[in-house]
Formats: structure tokens, C-alpha cells, sequence
């Protein structure tokens, strides 16, 4: 693999992504709406039923709406991963995901492009996002938005290469209902999106622990810091370390000596 | 002399769990040449093709394309071969230009290069006209033709069809026969072209015959209708599957 080969691939599954993008606006709004309606409805109604005291990296009280903003970044970079996923999942019961892996890069590097393509969509979609909030008085420092760029690709990532990995596993499309139900919700709400970590101990410990351990909290913790220019260097080991394990079983599975293309439920023929 | 082998499939086996979809199966497609490949639908054609294509790896038997093998030098095989896909593989989002532009990437075809080859691609397999229209709104012999330009663009000595020519009228089909033939003598790409159809060989051509994972049969149209006293393929493909060919 040359390095110019390897530049060309990324560009040409970067540019294949965002033209999707493009041409399917529904997919934007639709990515768009979902974190908004949370926060312009949710947020709003439990603004007075839900105190957040101050915790870092915040250094004064803050609105609700401004707490669950990381939260709802995590939301778009969640749903866009699974997305991702889906249409992995898609094109190769289509057929176009042939295309891509009978070109001549290795596996692995062909699964990155369409990582970092997925993730470059998801990050435009959280600009957005976060252009829209300033309005509903989620204004982080303006330096914040610098920061929150990293923040965003490697908690994209991480969630992509969890989209990846269990796109390789999928075999049809029907069975992705069950990721929504089993993965993306479990996710989302067993983490620190919505709110504090110690206020759901007051609750339920057990609870407490599946979110500790449940990477998306320190996908969003991650975000929540950069928003304020702060890093939080746990949350990125735990994010960077989980995207590698993803990527790798990702990988795997779609190797054919080992992934799920040589095992018997996985590796029938092709659908005609 | 030797003839150089554009495809070299060596005793090659897979099975689906118990279910054995390829036993020992060999076939050789020289440079510059055309090589059928029969069989009934579920016979292991497009098992083969999978394996050839490095979607799915042998579990016995070897693949070499242009000399490299498969196993051990796959992006170099993989850079030597073109896949037209049984079913369509062509984004039907994207227009006929911004799918070639796609396919030239991956293949790592620089910028000024991947131009002049698509418009020369388009201008080939009369698409001239169709460049910005989205593949949805083309007709199935028009996907077929941007398929098959796209893979072209990067010149393989090995092309690869699955069944190129299901769902597409008669017409269609007989001209998308003569122009892939028409590759092999004027480019010189050999062809692997598989296939249900009999219509889609003639008396010259080189075939095998493939039946519930196995080669049973190979030689020209010719040598095996003599072989088998037969009045045409057809009849010799009857007789060796045992069932109703097309």
C-alpha cells in the first residue's frame, strides 16, 4: 500500500459518505431533530425537577440544558455510529460493500476510511447541533469548540468502530432492531448523558456500576471536559483504548479466515 | 511455449458447515482469453467467485491471479483482477461519473489519470450522455455497462462476471456478450464468465461445467458436443447435470 493509494481511498470513501449525506437529507434531519427535541422538550421540562450541583468541569451552576448538551453531542455520534452500522449491514446485503472490500488496501485501512468517513458526517451533524443550542443559551466558551473537535472524532470513533464491529456480526438487516433496543438505549441511558453519575448512586448503586462501566459515559465525559477546554485523561483512555479493542474485533470480523464470512450462519452464499 | 495464466484456480474446496459448496475445483483462464463457466443455479459459481475475489477463503486449494497467489500476495491479486458482481453493486445515489470517480479511488488511480480513463470508460461503453444522472434512473443494461466500465478502469489482466447478463432483455445481453469478447481480443483481459445460460456461449469457446460444487466437464463448445454426441451445449450440459438447462 502506498501512502498516496492509501490517500486517494480515504478521499474517495470520505467524498462517497458525504455525498450520501447530501442526497439523503431526511438522514440529516432526522440526526438532527432527535438530540434537539431532547433538549428543547426534555431539558426544558426537567430543568426544575433535575438540580445539578456543581461538579467538574463545571465551575458554577449550570442550566440542565447545558449539562445534557454533551450528552446529546454523544447522541448524534451514537445514533450516526449505529447508523454507520446499518448501512454497513445495508450495503453489503446490497452488494456495494463488495466493491470496497475487493479493492486492493488491506481490510483494516478500507474499515478506517469508512470510520473516519462515518465520523467526519457525525462531526458537521454536532456543529450543527451545537450552533443551534447557542440559541437555547448553550454557550460554552468559544475556545471550546476548538477542543471539542478531537473530542468529537475519537469519541466518534470509538462509537463507529462499535458500529463496525457489530455490523460484522449482523448478517441481516432485520436483526438491526435488536441493536437499537440492546445496545443504543442501554447506552444512552445508562451513562452520564442525562445526568450525574453520583446522583444515579442516590438511586440505585448497581445502576451506578453499569454506567461506570459503560464507555459511552466516558465518551460523553470526554466531550463534556473538551467542551470547556479541559481534558479528562481517563476518559480519553478508556475511549481510546475501547476504539482500539472495536476496530480489532471489527477487523476480525470481517476477515475471512476468521470473521463471521467463514463460519457457517455467517458465510452462506450471497442472497440472490 | 507456455501460455500465461491471467486466472489459476487450483483444486479448491469450501464447504458451509456440512453443506460442501466446492470439492477440488480447478479451472485456468489464459491472458487475452474467454473462459465460460456453466452451471445450474447452486452449483458453486458464485461461491467461486467469492473465493476468487478474496471475500471468502479456501479452505483447501489455491488461487493465483497473473502469478500472484491469493493467499500470501492478495493486494497484488486483487490489483490484477475486475469484479462484475451478480447483483448490482453500483451506488444507486450517485450519479454514473461520482461512482467511477469512487471506484478510482479505491483502486489508487491519481487524479489527472482516473479523468482521462473515465471519460475514455464512458465514451467505451456508450454511457456518453449519462455521466451526471443518477444510477437509479438508468435501465438495467446502462447499470450493467457502468459496472463493467468501472471494473475496467484500472486496466486488470483478469475480469470476473457472476452472471453479468440476469435481467436484462435479449438484445441487451448478445451486446454485452460481444463487447466483453470484444475485450479479450483487443485489450487482452481474460475473462472468467459465469453463467446459467447456454445461448451465452458459442461453438469456440472455452467452457466448464460445474455441478453440486464439482468441475465435471471442460474443453471448447465444440470438442464437447462432439465428445458427448450432442446437438449443442445445451444437450451436453443436460446430459452431464441431469436436469433443464436454458
Amino acid at each position: 500500500m502506498t501512502f498516496s493509494h492509501a490517500m486517494l481511498c480515504l478521499r474517495g470513501v470520505v467524498t462517497r459518505e458525504a455525498l450520501r449525506f447530501v442526497n439523503q437529507r431526511g438522514r440529516f434531519l432526522s440526526a438532527l431533530v432527535r438530540p434537539l427535541v431532547w433538549l428543547f422538550i426534555f431539558a426544558a421540562g426537567f430543568r426544575s425537577v433535575l438540580g445539578v450541583s456543581i461538579i467538574p468541569p463545571y465551575e458554577t451552576y449550570v442550566l440542565y440544558e447545558e449539562y445534557i448538551a454533551p450528552g446529546l453531542l454523544g447522541m448524534i455520534l451514537l445514533f450516526n455510529g449505529m447508523q454507520s452500522s446499518l448501512s454497513m449491514v445495508y450495503d453489503r446485503e446490497m452488494g456495494s460493500m463488495r466493491t470496497l472490500l475487493v479493492s486492493p488496501l488491506p481490510r483494516w485501512y478500507l474499515l478506517l476510511c469508512k470510520l473516519l468517513a462515518g465520523v467526519s458526517v457525525a462531526i458537521v451533524q454536532a456543529f450543527v447541533f451545537m450552533f443551534i443550542a447557542w440559541f437555547w443559551e448553550v454557550r460554552p466558551p468559544l475556545h471550546g469548540y476548538f477542543f471539542l473537535i478531537p473530542a468529537l472524532l475519537l469519541a466518534g470513533l470509538m462509537l463507529g468502530a462499535l458500529g463496525l464491529m457489530l455490523s460484522s456480526m449482523i448478517r441481516q438487516l432485520e436483526n438491526f432492531a435488536g441493536v437499537m433496543n440492546f445496545v443504543i438505549f442501554p447506552m444512552f441511558f445508562a451513562s452520564s448523558a442525562l445526568y450525574p453519575l453520583w446522583r444515579i448512586r442516590d438511586s440505585s448503586e448497581v445502576l451506578f456500576w453499569i454506567c461506570t462501566y459503560n464507555p459511552f459515559t466516558y465518551a460523553v465525559e470526554l466531550i463534556r471536559f473538551a467542551i470547556y477546554g479541559k481534558f479528562h485523561v481517563i476518559a480519553a483512555l478508556v475511549v481510546s483504548v475501547c476504539t482500539l479493542v472495536f476496530l480489532a474485533a471489527a477487523v476480525i470480523g470481517y476477515d475471512p479466515l476468521r470473521g463471521f464470512l467463514s463460519r457457517k450462519d455467517g458465510g452462506g452464499p450471497p442472497k440472490k | 511455449m507456455s501460455i500465461q495464466l491471467a486466472l489459476d484456480v487450483n483444486q479448491i474446496s469450501f464447504s458451509y458447515g456440512q453443506t460442501q459448496a466446492l470439492n477440488q475445483a480447478s479451472l485456468q483462464v489464459p491472458e487475452g482469453g474467454f473462459v465460460a463457466l456453466l452451471g445450474a443455479n447452486g452449483a458453486g459459481k458464485t461461491t467461486l467467485f467469492s473465493i476468487v475475489t478474496g471475500l471468502y477463503s479456501p479452505q483447501q486449494g489455491s488461487v493465483r491471479v497473473k502469478g500472484h497467489a491469493l493467499q500470501t500476495e492478495t493486494l497484488k491479486a486483487l490489483a490484477n483482477m475486475g469484479v462484475v458482481f451478480q447483483r448490482s453493486t453500483v451506488d444507486m445515489d450517485l450519479s454514473v461519473l461520482q461512482n467511477l470517480r469512487y471506484a478510482a479511488d479505491l483502486q489508487g488511480i491519481p487524479r489527472k489519470e482516473a479523468k482521462l480513463r473515465i471519460a475514455e470508460g464512458i465514451e467505451q461503453h456508450e454511457l456518453l450522455g449519462f455521466e451526471k444522472r443518477k444510477i437509479a434512473a438508468l435501465s438495467g443494461g446502462q447499470r450493467r455497462r457502468v459496472e463493467l466500465a468501472r471494473a475496467l478502469l484500472h486496466r486488470p489482466a483478469l475480469l470476473l462476471l457472476d452472471e453479468p447478463t440476469v435481467g436484462l432483455d435479449l438484445q441487451s445481453r448478445s451486446d454485452f456478450v460481444a463487447h466483453v469478447k470484444s475485450l479479450c481480443s483487443d485489450v487482452g483481459t481474460g475473462v472468467l464468465w459465469a453463467t446459467h445460460l447456454m445461448d451465452e456461449v458459442v461453438s469456440t469457446d472455452d467452457v466448464y461445467i460445474l455441478d453440486k460444487g464439482q468441475m465435471i466437464e471442460h474443453g471448447t463448445v465444440n470438442e464437447l458436443v462432439k465428445k458427448h454426441e450432442a446437438n449443442d451445449i445445451t444437450g451436453v450440459f443436460n446430459a452431464l447435470v441431469g436436469r433443464s438447462a436454458k
